[in-house]
């Protein structure tokens, strides 16, 4: 199967065109700078693969939550271009695009993903490693407040994998979890992990046509009197 | 050549399609007037994240509602600027990503230069060069017009917009949002004579404009006038004769620059656009300083004087056809000026 994918959800952009065996990706830091890159890097894709949009069978996208902007970004992006190809989109959470990479980076079973939700606030997600080297969600991703996020005491030996780790507030708050053993704060969503969720997806019916694939942004925008 | 045209500047989200050969085809709207109306304002993020819901349905009820399928389009023309980014962001993303998707070219389109050239989506066509006075929520500019891109810009306000005076003023007199046309509205049951507001900036030469004052005019007025009003009557009075005074005060305001920009540059012909330009007691004002002076005033339809995705199409059409394409970037800039378009 062919699939494009990519985020530009947080600070990194990157896009990957994935076969059955073969597989493309560009990733590049570059904040601020996504709507000037995001495309130029999938034609470049789509060159270097030697195909077009139409011989694709999905389109993937990371949809959140993460900067509204960013993930809105990537929403008319993957619509716009599902539209023009007949396409269907496959949304994947930003948060399981981390724990799919820490598997794959740093062969993490458990993964507590938290990104800096700005405000005293963390997008938090506990992701587990399925039979089929998927990452699943053992509880629902939520948007938590710092002091009350949610203290996971297993027995199991967990990563903490996204930026908000780099927070010391947020690893005191679980630092009684002695098995929390590594983090890696630095890391934000590649496209080629979205692939690997995206075909399960695909495979499982999940896909959407494309006005249907929305952000996923978790926190409620509430206007301030 | 045929056409879609985007718009999310701000609260509209505007598809519509237009044919160099055969006019405009179709055109549809979703006013989000609603959704901010309870908030006394544009509040961007909700903006964002409704157009972000309605953008695609919109565009494919459009083709449908048109029968012009996708296939058939030359172009995508789409709002870069200026505006609120994220909701630009929103119609510039689909817009840019769907042209790639079916290989056709895709151009930015300045918001001003959609509301500049919207009169020529009527059958009265003007003829290049001419004045045109754009008066929106966030502009007032005089200019002369050369030709498509060719804008040289004669006056400004140098603080409030004639709309966001509209609004503002509005406000205080206690009307809901959006106010201008609501102002517009009590300002019929006004009379004349009973407050004399000021012409800012008429006493000297220049074509720049200032509007803020106005605003502070009508509540230093409302201030002094409703406190010694008993009647529920007498107070509603009062307010629609400083809703009188004060869109007379604006539209004379605008009429005089009109004059003098026409007289300055010796051209006989006037259009104006964008939201303002709907307002009824300018458009008898310069019609009158039109037949004084032998001159032509051209308008947009009433809906496409506010925003709308008809100018867009229209625009990014005339763009494209003297060559202009973009490349694969994603263009949305909050600010933008308009002789740099
Ligand atoms: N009849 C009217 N009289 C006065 N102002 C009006 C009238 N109709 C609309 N407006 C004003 O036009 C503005 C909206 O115009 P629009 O071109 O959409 O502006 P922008 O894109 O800059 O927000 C608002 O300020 C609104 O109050």
């Amino acid at each position: 199967m062919k699939i494009l994918a990519f985020d530009t959800s947080m600070q990194a952009c990157s896009a990957a065109l994935c076969f059955d065996d073969e597989c493309y990706e560009k990733y590049t830091l570059a904040p601020r700078q996504h709507n000037q890159l995001i495309l130029p890097m999938i034609e470049a894709l789509l060159t270097q693969a030697n195909c077009q949009l139409k011989d694709l069978d999905a389109i993937a996208f990371a949809n959140g939550p993460g900067s509204f902007t960013g993930v809105r970004l990537a929403t008319g992006v993957a619509q716009g271009l599902a539209f023009a190809a007949q396409l269907p989109l496959l949304p994947i959470s930003t948060l399981a695009a981390l724990a799919q990479g820490a598997w794959r980076l740093h062969a993490a079973r458990n993964v507590a993903v938290a990104v800096d939700a700005r405000m005293q606030a963390v997008y938090w997600g506990q992701y587990q490693l399925n039979q089929e080297e998927l990452m699943r969600l053992s509880e629902p991703e939520l948007i938590c407040a710092i002091d009350a996020l949610p203290v996971f005491c297993d027995t199991n030996v967990w990563v903490g994998v996204g930026d908000a780790w780099a927070n010391p507030q947020v690893v005191s708050q679980v630092s009684d979890v002695q098995n929390l053993t590594a983090f890696y704060p630095d890391s934000y969503p590649h496209a080629r992990d979205i692939v690997e969720l995206a075909k399960a997806e695909f495979a499982a019916g999940r896909a959407l046509e494309c006005a249907q694939a929305q952000p996923n942004y978790l926190r409620e925008y509430t206007v301030k009197a | 050549m045929r056409v879609l045209g985007v718009e999310t500047s701000c609260d509209e989200t505007g598809i519509a399609i237009y044919d160099s050969q055969y006019g405009l085809i179709g055109h549809t709207l979703h006013s989000q007037v609603a959704l901010h109306q309870v908030h006394g304002g544009v509040v961007p993020e909700l903006a964002s994240r409704d157009h972000i819901r309605r953008i695609v349905p919109l565009i494919q009820d459009l083709l449908v509602q048109a029968s012009s399928p996708l296939a058939e389009l030359d172009g995508i023309a789409y709002t870069a600027g200026p505006g609120l980014i994220g909701a630009l962001l929103v119609g510039a993303s689909v817009a840019r990503s769907l042209a790639m998707g079916l290989n056709i070219p895709a151009v930015a389109v300045h918001h001003m230069e959609g509301h500049l050239l919207a009169p020529m989506l009527e059958d009265d066509v003007p003829e290049f060069p001419f004045i045109a006075l754009l008066v929106s929520g966030g502009h007032t500019q005089l200019m002369r017009v050369d030709g498509l891109g060719k804008y040289h810009i004669l006056g400004e306000s140098l603080d409030d917009a004639a709309g966001e005076a509209f609004d503002k003023t509005a406000k205080l007199l206690e009307l809901a949002y959006p106010g201008g046309p609501a102002l517009a509205e009590l300002a019929k049951q006004g009379r004349d004579g009973i407050y004399q507001f000021p012409r800012p900036m008429t006493d000297r030469p220049g074509l720049d404009f200032s509007f803020s004052g106005l605003k502070t005019f009508a509540l230093n007025t409302f201030r002094k006038s409703d406190g010694n009003l008993h009647s529920d009557a007498a107070k509603l009075q009062n307010r629609a004769d400083i809703a009188y005074a004060f869109q007379q005060a604006v539209v004379s305001t605008l009429a005089i620059k009109c004059k003098r920009a026409l007289q300055q540059t010796g051209l006989l012909r006037l259009v104006v656009a964008g939201g303002v330009s709907a307002n009824q007691a300018l458009r008898e004002k310069l019609r009158a300083l039109a037949a004084s002076l032998n001159a032509q005033v051209y308008y947009p339809r009433h809906e496409f004087c506010t925003d709308n995705g008809a100018m867009i199409a229209y625009a990014g059409c005339q763009r494209l056809l003297a060559g202009e394409s973009d490349g694969l970037e994603i263009n949305a800039r909050a600010r933008w000026p308009l002789n740099q378009a």
